[in-house]
């Protein structure tokens, strides 16, 4: 997008912010249509690093799946050589939608409309009747097939995950991530094959922001899901910290976890409550120390659009997919290594009911946007206040804070201008 | 094909079932279960796939019974209640003690202030002890035609 495009944009745009504190979000920034329309031109379109797809969904030459970035339809396709292209899913001659499906497979990919052909980088290689029939017709003499081609978009991998940007400008993949980030990935996808053992879409009555932020909120989680607490799963005492890049927008939370005490206290079935509330089966929460840090939750967010986390033995990648001012929807990859033996395989299962749309720590965040959503109808003059843990976005080495939060405005701020 | 005894105990276990859920008596729900059960919901592409991480899984009567007392006393959510549509149940085989059933079903979701949508669709796919009586469900998998959850799944289906 040009300079001149994004000024257009910002004095389409609909919020002022009473001041420069990160500290302080006003509520239309939710509710406001034009808000929601400069945020696709300066955010999913503009200089961010978009989650496509997992490597291992495109494995072979000729493989494609259909995405989306913002609202825009993306097709990612792993050509003849094995390269990873990622282009709009949008016809060079009538702009019609060329992929129709999730994914598939094939030398080239054909538009139903008027036959128009490309090839897995997205080069135009046909043309139907392009001489013509009978010499009548035919394309114009200056037509010429190699100046027209898909909207290309800039594709990085990093760990098995595809991303792609429309920005010329943005900084590499990994430098946009933050070293520590990047770090935070390397940790949980280290190198060892995965493999997706199931997904799911999560429908979200609320704009994206809410969950965004609900990701990078460490303050709402022992609150809201009363299961940790209720459990005692979620220890106070256990140690953890935020680490936030540079620039604001993405983040890794994680806390530690004293595996063998937990496990002393099944055994002795004292895992309840300070109420009479006890787990029948415990096989939800048995977990077992796989990276061999302590670590038992990492949530990790890439600005604007994924996380990746870490809660016990359960891996995700979720995608977060805006679809209007006050819908969102939330796709739940979850992932299994290649080497996981029959034991490992069922703890994921068994500990995926913690997570997910039906999750025991997780379901809340699917109504929780909804209902801030509501209540901001038609009654938005105000602003919410993210004060927790000071006014900065700065990491830190507890949880009670709601510095990734404001970390994920001044990534925001920075992009739309305001 | 199975004899009108055992078919009728069929049909009287998935009504009663779907009864059991839209009656809110949630805490009679695991009774349905034989002891070493599952109750998996999973989606129809997943399923095809052989995925087995679906939104919930359920290897044991126990894990049933934490559903629903995290339901009652732990998870915060809207009010709201389920109607069932139950299908008509082909039973695909039988051998004397065990019947595998499928039933096609449409669910409706009723919130608090009376808002009622299409919540789900699907079929079941059910292993059933036939034994004895009363007949329960050995296996019950939800496979749902959409991938798409609206907002939480948090009463069974």
């Amino acid at each position: 997008m040009s300079v001149q495009d994004g000024m257009f944009a910002r004095e389409q745009g609909g919020v002022n912010w009473r001041s420069n504190a990160l500290s302080e979000v006003p509520f239309r920034v939710y509710t406001d249509p034009r808000q929601y329309a400069l945020e696709q031109e300066t955010i999913f379109k503009g200089e961010t690093w978009n989650y496509l797809c997992l490597a291992n969904e495109i494995p072979s030459p000729g493989d494609w799946v259909a995405t989306t970035i913002g609202e825009v339809a993306i097709i990612v396709a792993r050509d003849t050589d094995g390269q990873v292209n990622a282009f709009v899913n949008r016809c060079a001659h009538r702009g019609n939608l060329l992929c129709l499906k999730n994914k598939g497979h094939g030398r080239e990919i054909t538009c139903i409309y008027h036959g128009w052909s490309y090839d897995l980088a997205g080069e135009l290689t046909g043309v139907a009747f392009e001489k013509g029939v009978k010499r009548q017709g035919g394309m114009a003499p200056e037509f010429h097939k190699d100046e027209h081609h898909l909207h290309r978009l800039r594709v990085e991998e990093l760990c098995g995950l595809v991303f792609g940007t429309f920005s010329e400008r943005v900084a590499d993949l990994q430098a946009y991530l933050g070293s520590v980030v990047v770090g935070g990935i390397k940790r949980v996808l280290d190198g060892r094959p995965t493999h997706i053992i199931g997904r799911s879409t999560q429908i979200l009555p609320n704009n994206w922001k809410l969950y965004f932020e609900n990701v990078k909120d460490t303050y709402h989680a022992s609150i809201l899901h009363s299961f940790l607490t209720t459990f005692r799963i979620n220890r106070l005492s256990m140690p953890g910290g935020i680490n936030i890049s540079e620039d604001g927008g993405n983040h890794f939370s994680f806390a530690k976890l004293d595996y063998a005490a937990e496990d002393a206290d099944y055994q002795a079935a004292k895992l309840r409550s300070d109420t009479d509330l006890k787990l029948e089966d415990n096989s939800v929460v048995e977990s077992v120390d796989e990276f061999g840090d302590q670590i038992s939750v990492q949530i990790l967010t890439v600005f604007p659009n994924m996380v990746l986390q870490q809660v016990r033995n359960t891996i995700a990648v979720r995608v977060i997919r805006p679809r209007g001012v006050d819908r969102t929807e939330l796709e739940w990859v979850h992932l299994g290594f290649d080497s996981d033996d029959e034991t490992m395989q069922e703890r994921r299962l068994r500990q995926g009911n913690l997570i997910g749309a039906a999750g025991y720590i997780s379901m809340e965040d699917g109504c929780v946007g909804g209902f801030v959503q509501r209540a901001l109808k038609d009654n938005d003059d105000d602003s919410g206040i993210v004060m927790m843990g000071g006014h900065d976005a700065e990491s830190q080495n507890f949880r009670a804070s709601e510095a990734a939060i404001r970390g994920f405005w001044k990534k925001y701020r920075a992009l739309t201008g305001v | 094909m199975a004899d009108d005894t055992v078919r009728l105990g069929i049909h009287e276990l998935i009504a009663a079932y779907a009864d059991c859920i839209d009656d809110d008596r949630l805490e009679e729900w695991a009774d349905f279960f034989v002891d070493d059960c599952r109750y998996l919901v999973t989606d129809r592409e997943s399923h095809e796939a052989g995925l087995k991480h679906g939104v919930i899984y359920c290897a044991s009567r126990g894990m049933l019974v934490d559903r629903v007392t995290s339901l009652r006393r732990v998870l915060m959510f809207e009010e709201h209640r389920y109607r069932h549509l139950v299908g008509p149940t082909r039973i695909l085989s039988l051998d004397g003690k065990v019947a595998e059933t499928r039933s096609n079903f449409f669910i409706a979701r009723i919130m608090h202030d009376g808002g009622t949508s299409l919540f789900a669709t699907g079929r079941y796919l059910d292993r059933i002890d036939v034994s004895r009586a009363p007949y329960r469900f050995i296996e019950r998998l939800v496979v749902l035609d959409s991938q798409k959850i609206d907002t939480l799944l948090v009463i069974p289906l």
